[in-house]
């Protein structure tokens, strides 16, 4: 574990960031990639190397701050939110970077997970969705699809999945975003907006587990498929998607629907235009849900509203305490109320 | 106000037990008395003991909530075991509270609400006022519901209201009891209610028409008065266990110069601490109301790696919740000051009373071999140095502590001397300096085993921890054999080392006695009081009380080895003494446990002694 002393601190590197540290993911694994696109990011921030913090739950996400040469903590399951938030109160100049799977923030964290996005501490949520428990080998996870069959559902899951993005806006999250593993591209350019982000930033990254639950996003990813089954949203940008580019969402009554630019006489003027910063979260959910093969599933920047983060609030009210309280310090305090002395 | 008839009596000390419906501003009651009792020199403790329902059903005896205070001129160290003068609102009062008296104590009722229904809901069979069960007892009757109501006849102001004021005039009988000049009430009442003049004038006619009503009726054959105590020259106050925990941990902070971080969950009784805490921004003092036990400790465990004073609190059934994330704190070898105020148990267990039963919790409630520091605060205000000393040891040794304190500790109070802060002791913790060549995240310091605090956002020292098992110095990951060992023993002997920073332990009474009496924790006043009394008795007893669990101080074994006779007395039952015989397996440990969610009291340690002794 070598410390590389740099003083030149803002011009960084992507080895910069690269652990000496084996990593030990499965060949084929989705998570490679996303480490890849991390370390893509980080010297891009302008934020010198020793204020990022790379925090984690359990699971195979969560041995991510082994394969960073930056300060990392990786707690225990389904925490990584309770430890992030505490980083942060604690030393709100960190870059905090939390990295977490659908059973760390789903299932067994799922608490932590809704009242981060509630409090909104400027974090950067990375949530690896490869839909499965990878490290215990293949038992279904909250966000696995209802029927499936793994160890412990032979019969097929009974239950109703998560849809993430939906439970951080019921959350009351403010900033959703969703990529996938195979897009090294797609992944850097939206983590990059995740950290410019000012509060709580949630990233669910479609990621494949390439053992116990191979292509399970496979019709979203799919070479041939992806372009009729994903659609990244643009800010500002109608919404339209497809290998032709000829196909478009509309907002059909109460539910949004998917049309052929040039049939039935729509035009790209009748698609919709993506909006990430409307506080009413109604459409984001709606977008959040979409899914194939009616729907495409939703790229890119979905929700993106900006509020007050809890370190803000915090430290100034600090501040504002320390302006107005007759308290100087603590023997103003030990002699403050009822007192009375013995001569 | 010193014109009274009644020829004054002087005492050495007295207990007062205040009791009454939940609503009836009993603590309020009990608290400007207090106040009273130190502006008037005396020593003295208190103990308010309520039900665990905000306002259980009306006049039951569940729904009984009561305030004790002894005060005296001498030292006091308990709250007392039973009231010479008890205040009995309604039925229900005097029901619950019978046991809580001494056979001659003076009795104080307000008959108005010793109707049929009230008396009836309480329990009773008969008007307890009359059919001789209070024989051997003053009755005063009073009917201060109607008295009340008189004395504000003037105000315009409803019954329903000016009945809220009842309680004054309870207290203005006491304040003639015993002597007490009722002005700083008065000012109480001024900066309570500053908009409310109305109700500052209602509750000042109230306590008058009670101080005088107890004048006028001449029920008491005499009052009483007690003499200022004797404390040492200096500033004192009044404070309460949770108060006084964190007043310490402020201390602490101030002393460390490090950002106090309380990550807490409010759980019975320990609250308190968070409450206050929160209070206190202007000294950079943050605090977090968690989603959960857990989220509590984990983000201050957060906190601590990004180098703040971190602190958690919480009671028995949270302290199961933060197990897990307890181990990872030793793992990680961080510094964390978990305050565990003990309650009844198990599960939820008597959440408003107090027992000292989550000693093997804090020692053992671990996955893995998991060592910390155990301490235990032993009176309300030993809880500001001791809460004091968990943050010196946890900063100082980079490990997890555990201080115990608990119910009757927390929500008791006593007379503290106020401490200059800058006399308390300097904390250093061993933070690694930025671009330190040398750093390594699993070095340790030679003599401590402490290993170096590498704050995130300090250059050139970049590193990852965890809840994995670590290479001894490079911190990298490591599943090697004879490294688990070596790290498993070096966790233990941190812990251990800390017997080399601590001071020794004492022996109180006399020390050539036969006979050890050994207690830890909140029992000290009470355990101090019955040896006290019995060496004046002319008996020969020592005693011993622990503060320090894990690791025990260094002449622990030299202590033990030279009575006859030990016996441990504690409030469980008998952790402390199976881990005694854990530990020094050598020697013969009498015990004595009482589990009911109440205190020890210093009749029955008098008894349990003297038996031994006698034996």
């Amino acid at each position: 574990m070598e410390n590389i002393i740099d003083t030149a601190k803002l011009v960084l590197t992507k080895k910069d960031f690269e652990s000496d540290q084996m990593v030990k993911w499965c060949p084929g694994c989705g998570d490679h990639a996303i480490l890849k696109s991390v370390e893509n990011v980080f010297p891009e921030l302008g934020i010198p190397k020793e204020d990022f913090v790379v925090v984690s739950g359990i699971g195979c996400s969560s041995r991510f701050p082994y394969y960073m040469n930056t300060y990392g903590i990786h707690g225990i399951h389904g925490r990584a939110a309770a430890l992030a938030t505490g980083i942060k109160i604690a030393n709100p100049k960190l870059s905090v970077w939390m990295i977490t799977g659908d059973g760390d923030s789903m299932a067994i964290g799922g608490n932590h997970f809704i009242h981060v996005a509630r409090r909104n501490p400027d974090v950067n949520i990375l949530l690896f969705n490869n839909k499965i428990y990878g490290l215990t080998k293949g038992q279904y996870s909250p966000t696995t699809p209802k029927g499936s069959k793994t160890k412990t559902s032979p019969q097929g899951s009974f239950e109703t999945p998560f849809n993430p993005g939906e439970l951080v806006m019921g959350a009351r999250g403010k900033f959703f975003a969703r990529v996938v593993d195979t897009n090294i591209k797609m992944m850097t350019r939206i983590f990059k907006e995740a950290s410019e982000h000012h509060g709580a930033s949630i990233v669910e990254i479609l990621a494949n587990c390439v053992i116990f639950n191979n292509k399970v996003h496979g019709l979203i990813t799919g070479r041939d498929t992806k372009e009729d089954n994903q659609i990244f949203l643009e800010a500002g940008q109608p919404m339209i998607y497809g290998k032709e580019k000829d196909k478009g969402i509309i907002l059909d009554g109460a539910q949004l629907k998917s049309v052929t630019i040039g049939e039935n006489g729509i035009t790209e003027s009748d698609l919709m235009v993506h909006d990430p910063t409307t506080e009413d979260s109604g459409i984001h959910i709606m977008l959040a849900n979409m899914a194939p093969p009616e729907l495409p599933a939703a790229m890119g920047v979905i929700r993106s509203v900006k509020a007050p983060t809890i370190e803000d609030s915090v430290w100034a009210s600090v501040e504002h305490e320390k302006q107005i309280s007759p308290l100087k310090n603590v023997d103003d305090l030990l002699n403050s109320g009822s007192t009375w002395d013995i001569d | 106000m010193t014109d009274s008839k009644n020829k004054v009596i002087e005492l050495e000390k007295a207990v007062i037990r205040f009791a009454g419906d939940s609503g009836d501003g009993m603590q309020l009651t009990g608290s400007l008395f207090s106040d009273s009792t130190a502006f008037a020199g005396n020593d003295f403790a208190t103990f308010p003991d309520y039900p665990s329902e905000i306002r259980a059903p009306q006049g039951t005896v569940s729904g009984v909530s009561g305030f004790q205070i002894h005060f005296g001129s001498n030292d006091i160290h308990t709250s007392g075991d039973q009231a010479d003068v008890l205040v009995a609102m309604n039925p229900a009062s005097l029901k619950a509270n019978k046991n809580w008296m001494t056979n001659d104590a003076v009795i104080i009722v307000d008959n108005d609400a010793f109707t049929e229904k009230n008396i009836i809901k309480a329990g009773y069979e008969n008007n307890p006022l009359t059919d001789g069960t209070l024989n051997g007892h003053l009755v005063v009757n009073a009917p201060i519901a109607t008295l009340t109501k008189a004395a504000v006849s003037e105000l315009d102001i409803d019954n329903k209201s000016a009945q809220k004021s009842k309680n004054m005039f309870a207290l203005g009988m006491i304040f003639y009891m015993f002597n007490r000049s009722y002005e700083k009430t008065f000012t109480f009442f001024e900066n309570k209610f500053k908009t409310k003049p109305l109700i500052v004038e209602s509750n000042k006619l109230v306590l008058k028409a009670g101080y005088n009503f107890a004048d006028t009726i001449e029920a008491f054959t005499n009052t009483f008065k007690i003499a200022p105590a004797k404390l040492n020259k200096g500033r004192y106050r009044n404070v309460t266990g949770n108060l006084a925990t964190a007043w310490g941990l402020l201390a602490a902070a101030e002393r460390s110069g490090l950002k106090l971080f309380i990550g807490s969950y409010p759980i019975t009784p320990a609250t308190e601490i968070l409450q206050e805490l929160a209070k206190h921004k202007q000294f950079s003092a943050v605090s977090f109301q968690a989603e959960d036990e857990i989220a509590g400790i984990v983000s201050t465990i957060g906190a601590s790696f990004a180098g703040a004073l971190p602190v958690t609190s919480t009671s028995g059934p949270g302290l199961s919740l933060k197990s897990e994330a307890l181990g990872l704190a030793v793992m990680t070898e961080l510094p964390l000051v978990v305050v565990n105020v003990q309650r009844g148990g198990p599960s939820t267990g008597l959440p408003t009373k107090s027992e000292q039963s989550d000693l093997y919790q804090a020692l053992f409630g671990r996955n893995g071999e998991a060592p910390l520091i155990v301490m235990a605060a032993s009176s309300s205000s030993d809880c500001f140095y001791s809460a004091f000393e968990a943050v010196k040891l946890s900063l100082e040794h980079m490990t997890p502590v555990i201080l115990l304190t608990d119910g009757s500790l927390a929500n008791g109070s006593e007379v503290f001397k106020i401490p200059k802060v800058n006399s308390l002791p300097k904390i250093k913790p061993p933070i690694a300096k930025a671009n330190d060549a040398d750093y390594k995240p699993y070095a340790r310091d030679s003599k401590k085993l402490s290993r170096p605090w590498a704050i995130p956002g300090t250059e050139g020292l970049r590193h990852r921890i965890g809840g994995l098992e670590k290479e001894n110095i490079s911190g990298n990951v490591s599943h090697n054999p004879e490294n688990h060992q070596l790290m498993s023993e070096l966790r233990q002997e941190k812990v251990e080392r800390v017997a080399d920073f601590i001071s020794s332990q004492t022996v109180e009474g006399d020390e050539n006695a036969d006979i050890l009496v050994v207690s830890w924790g909140g029992t000290y006043g009470v355990m101090l009081t019955a040896v006290e009394q019995l060496l004046k008795e002319g008996y020969s007893i020592a005693f011993t009380h622990f503060k320090h669990i894990m690791p025990f101080p260094k002449n622990t074994e030299d202590i033990l080895s030279k009575y006859k006779k030990i016996l441990v007395c504690e409030i469980n039952m008998g952790q402390f003494v199976n881990y005694l015989r854990m530990k020094f397996p050598k020697y013969d440990y009498g015990q004595y446990n009482k589990i009911q969610g109440l205190p020890f009291t210093v009749a029955e340690l008098k008894k349990e002694f003297i038996t031994l002794i006698n034996q």
